[in-house]
């Protein structure tokens, strides 16, 4: 494992970056939050992302992808953190994309894949329910088999780009009692399906995420993803990979965040001097750097184990999501002190960026959680 | 003792009586405080009622001098009205800058004719007051002010702006430091003035806060005319009384987040929201982490407020305040946000709500409050600040 970028990987890099910042600019996000846009997105700007083949990055040559790695999507996920682009990469591309392309029927690869890659279709994965915290086992929605269809019922929270998603995987149990790995599975269900509602919820970092409630929800045996009963497994294997992605994005958000404070240490007067000259904001500044750099090695070195299938995946994985959350915050909350008064108000970018470090802190399991999974890994 | 166990049956059966229903056992809901003066919504119904029965007798600020409307209560006394207030558990009848900034400031520097008029207007809550300190170019330099005020006949012209002016939207009046003498040494050509801000020429406009509400406003002034006489202490003496007043402050603000005594019975909102989000097991919060953490930041607390407590004792057995006092603000305001953050994890995903459908009223308020806490190292001066003046001030550590 090299932790350096290719020269396929250098072009991708710069030219995300470079799309990014001509085009992803956070006035756009801002726009979309003061609207109030209920998809949180822009439909074009996720076709012209598909365009650039970011879609595509992941999928299997077969599936119509480039079948390349986790190692070129975090350089994708950390550019639209610089910018925070919202759109629904990790919902559609990372999660039910992901989940569809390991475990879908041919049926179901041919029916999804092709509008996933090319931008044309927008898909989520419902897994998490209130009260479960970080535990994709902790769910109380039930799918009861009927002659030829399951029968579905729950409520799922936060589902990343859930709302105005065109088809939704549920985790549902099948078998086994709530908290246990075996007995989940994973099942399609396409948008307007009698009994599923789908509601737009607001958080703090105005992304699109949804309240899906399933009343009586009838879905075919032909629409579940992956094996009966072994749902857990296939989610936790795509979790693991949408993690680092997020990463990626926390990445890319943490340095957008430090390169404004640190411009602003420069440029800042008081005491008839810039404000970079204190060493206690100095030191602090050093040490974010610090932070920041590794957490890019350890991104980059989770995303290169999950491709190389390493057998110690998992543990990078736990790590890279540790150290970029408590990153992610620190560099966020030291902004905001650092700005001062400006640092508070709402027309300041920083604001932002501290917002969506709290989100993504607590996507996918926060420090805490994935310290004790570290810990569990190690045998300890 | 005698007299005092009277004072006390006395102050009890009174607030038996009158005070409303509605807001006993509220002492903590930040929802009932009644800042006052002619432009903030009422709280609650019986708010402005239950107002100036208290103004009345002065106990909406118990401890300030008779002759100027307060309450006259002496050390003894006051602390009887706190404990009785605080056996119904009655939130104050009234709050803000002028009971916990102005006020005393005026009670120290102010004229006669001064302590009269506005000691008077605070303890009646007739007057909101609003601190005009911070400048686009002067935060943590407050010195370096640049609002400018020239003589005119019985008045000063006003001509600048103030940045992050804290419901200057709200206010009726606001005190402010303004330069009346460009030519002299940054803090020694300051002035302190009282501004009454429906003075033609200043326009007032609020600013977005992360979050979400519009608490702080940028001011601007242009040709306001203020009389000579609504100057406190003399011309160009203002440093010192902004200073006096930054004292008072930072102690409100110390006392606001680091504070918060929570009444015995009641259960501690932090152990409420493990039992709600994370549950027990064998009598434990079943997440290990979550209770360490819990147990710091209450430790954290209870050493804080000792620390408190020995400065109040030391001033009440007649010694100046220690050194332990400039710890305050900072210590409080970091304490404050320690606990706010330790809330999120306890909440875990169910703190990101911002609004609407799939979040409880408690998740969101407190995903705000949270956001809003961030501000509290930087309001009142900055925690860096704070720890300079601790370093130089009291450990004698040299500048250069
Ligand atoms: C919620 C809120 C309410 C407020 N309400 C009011 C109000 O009602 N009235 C009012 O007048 N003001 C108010 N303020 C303003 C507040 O007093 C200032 O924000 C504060 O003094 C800092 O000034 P600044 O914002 O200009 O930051 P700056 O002074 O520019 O500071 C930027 C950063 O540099 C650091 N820094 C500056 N000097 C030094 C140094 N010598 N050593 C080390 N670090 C240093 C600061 O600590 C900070 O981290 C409020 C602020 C907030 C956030």
């Amino acid at each position: 494992m090299e932790l350096v970028l290719n020269e396929e990987q250098t072009m991708l890099d710069q030219t995300a970056k470079n799309f990014i910042k001509d085009n992803s600019p956070i006035t756009r996000v801002r726009k979309l939050r003061d609207d109030g846009d209920p998809l949180g997105y822009s439909k074009e700007m996720w076709k012209k992302m598909a365009e650039l083949g970011w879609t595509s990055i992941l999928f299997s040559e077969e599936d119509g992808g480039m079948g390349l790695g986790m190692a070129e999507v975090v350089l994708v996920t950390e550019a639209m953190g610089r910018g925070l682009a919202p759109e629904p990469f990790l919902g559609t591309v990372m999660l039910a994309g992901q989940a569809l392309s390991i475990g879908g029927s041919p049926e179901l690869r041919e029916q999804w894949l092709g509008p996933i890659i090319e931008g044309e279709k927008a898909l989520a994965m419902a897994y998490q329910e209130k009260g479960g915290r970080y535990d994709i086992t902790r769910i109380k929605t039930s799918a009861k088999k009927t002659t030829n269809n399951y029968l579905l019922i729950g409520e799922k929270t936060q589902v990343l780009d859930g709302f105005g998603a065109d088809a939704i995987i549920v985790s549902a149990r099948t078998s086994g009692e709530d908290g246990e790995a075996e007995g989940i599975t994973l099942f399609l269900i396409p948008a307007g399906t009698p009994g599923m509602t789908v509601t737009r919820q607001w958080r703090l970092d105005s992304r699109n995420v949804a309240l899906v409630q399933l009343k009586d929800v009838e879905v075919p045996e032909s629409n579940i993803v992956g094996t009966v009963g072994k749902g857990g497994q296939l989610l936790s294997q795509v979790i693991d990979q949408a993690t680092v992605a997020l990463c990626g994005e926390m990445l890319g958000g943490m340095s957008a965040a430090f390169d404004r404070t640190l411009g602003y240490l420069k440029e800042r007067v008081q005491f008839d001097v810039v404000i970079g000259t204190f060493q206690a904001l100095k030191h602090r500044a050093a040490k974010m750097f610090m932070e920041i750099e590794l957490a890019r090695s350890v991104v980059m070195a989770a995303a290169r184990t999950l491709d190389g299938n390493d057998a110690n995946k998992e543990i990078l994985v736990s790590t890279a999501k540790a150290r970029c959350s408590d990153a992610y915050i620190l560099v966020t909350n030291e902004a905001v002190q650092m700005l001062g008064g400006i640092g508070m108000t709402d027309e300041e970018d920083t604001g932002f960026y501290m917002k969506r470090a709290r989100a993504a802190e607590m996507t996918f399991g926060d420090a805490t959680y994935h310290k004790d999974r570290f810990a569990a890994l190690k045998g300890y | 003792m005698s007299e005092l166990e009277d004072f006390r049956a006395s102050v009890r059966s009174w607030l038996e009586e009158n005070a409303p229903k509605s807001i006993r056992g509220k002492v903590r809901d930040p929802a009932l405080a009644y800042w006052g003066g002619r432009k903030t919504p009422l709280p609650f119904p019986e708010a402005k009622v239950w107002l100036d029965m208290m103004a009345e007798k002065g106990w909406t600020v118990p401890f300030w001098p008779k002759e100027y409307g307060g309450g006259g209560l002496n050390k003894e006394e006051n602390k009887i009205f706190n404990q009785e207030m605080a056996r119904l558990e009655l939130p104050p009848p009234l709050t803000g800058f002028g009971i916990t900034m102005i006020g005393p400031t005026v009670l120290q520097y102010g004229t006669e004719e001064q302590k009269k008029k506005y000691i008077g207007e605070i303890v009646r809550g007739e007057v909101r007051w609003c601190q005009g300190y911070s400048e686009p170019n002067a935060g943590s330099d407050l010195a370096n002010i640049q609002t400018k005020a020239v003589v005119d006949g019985d008045d000063y012209i006003l001509n600048g702006q103030k940045i992050w002016t804290s419901y200057g939207d709200l206010a009726d009046w606001m005190f402010l430091l303004v330069r009346t003498d460009p030519g002299v040494k940054k803090q020694v050509g300051i002035t302190f003035l009282l501004l009454d801000m429906e003075t033609k020429g200043v326009e007032v406009r609020p600013i977005k806060l992360i979050s979400g509400n519009s608490p702080f406003c940028e001011v601007f002034f242009e040709d306001v005319r203020v009389p000579q006489k609504n100057v406190l202490n003399r011309v160009n003496g203002g440093w010192e009384v902004a200073k006096a007043l930054l004292g008072h402050e930072r102690t409100m603000i110390a006392n606001a987040f680091g504070g918060r005594v929570a009444p015995e019975k009641a259960e501690n909102p932090m152990e409420a929201a493990a039992r709600k989000y994370i549950g027990f097991r064998d009598g434990k919060i079943a997440d290990s982490v979550i209770r360490d953490r819990m147990a710091q930041n209450q430790m954290d607390e209870s050493c804080f407020l000792l620390t408190v407590q020995r400065n109040s004792d030391n001033i009440k057995a007649g010694h100046r305040p220690g050194p332990e006092t400039s710890i305050f603000k900072v210590y409080g305001t970091e304490l404050n946000q320690r606990r706010m953050e330790l809330m999120l994890s306890i909440l875990g995903p169910e703190c990101l709500g911002w609004e609407g459908e799939g979040f409880e009223q408690g998740e969101l308020d407190l995903c705000r409050v949270w956001l809003r806490s961030r501000g509290n190292t930087l309001e009142g001066g900055t925690s860096e600040i704070q720890l300079n003046i601790i370093a130089k001030q009291v450990l004698g550590l040299p500048d250069k």
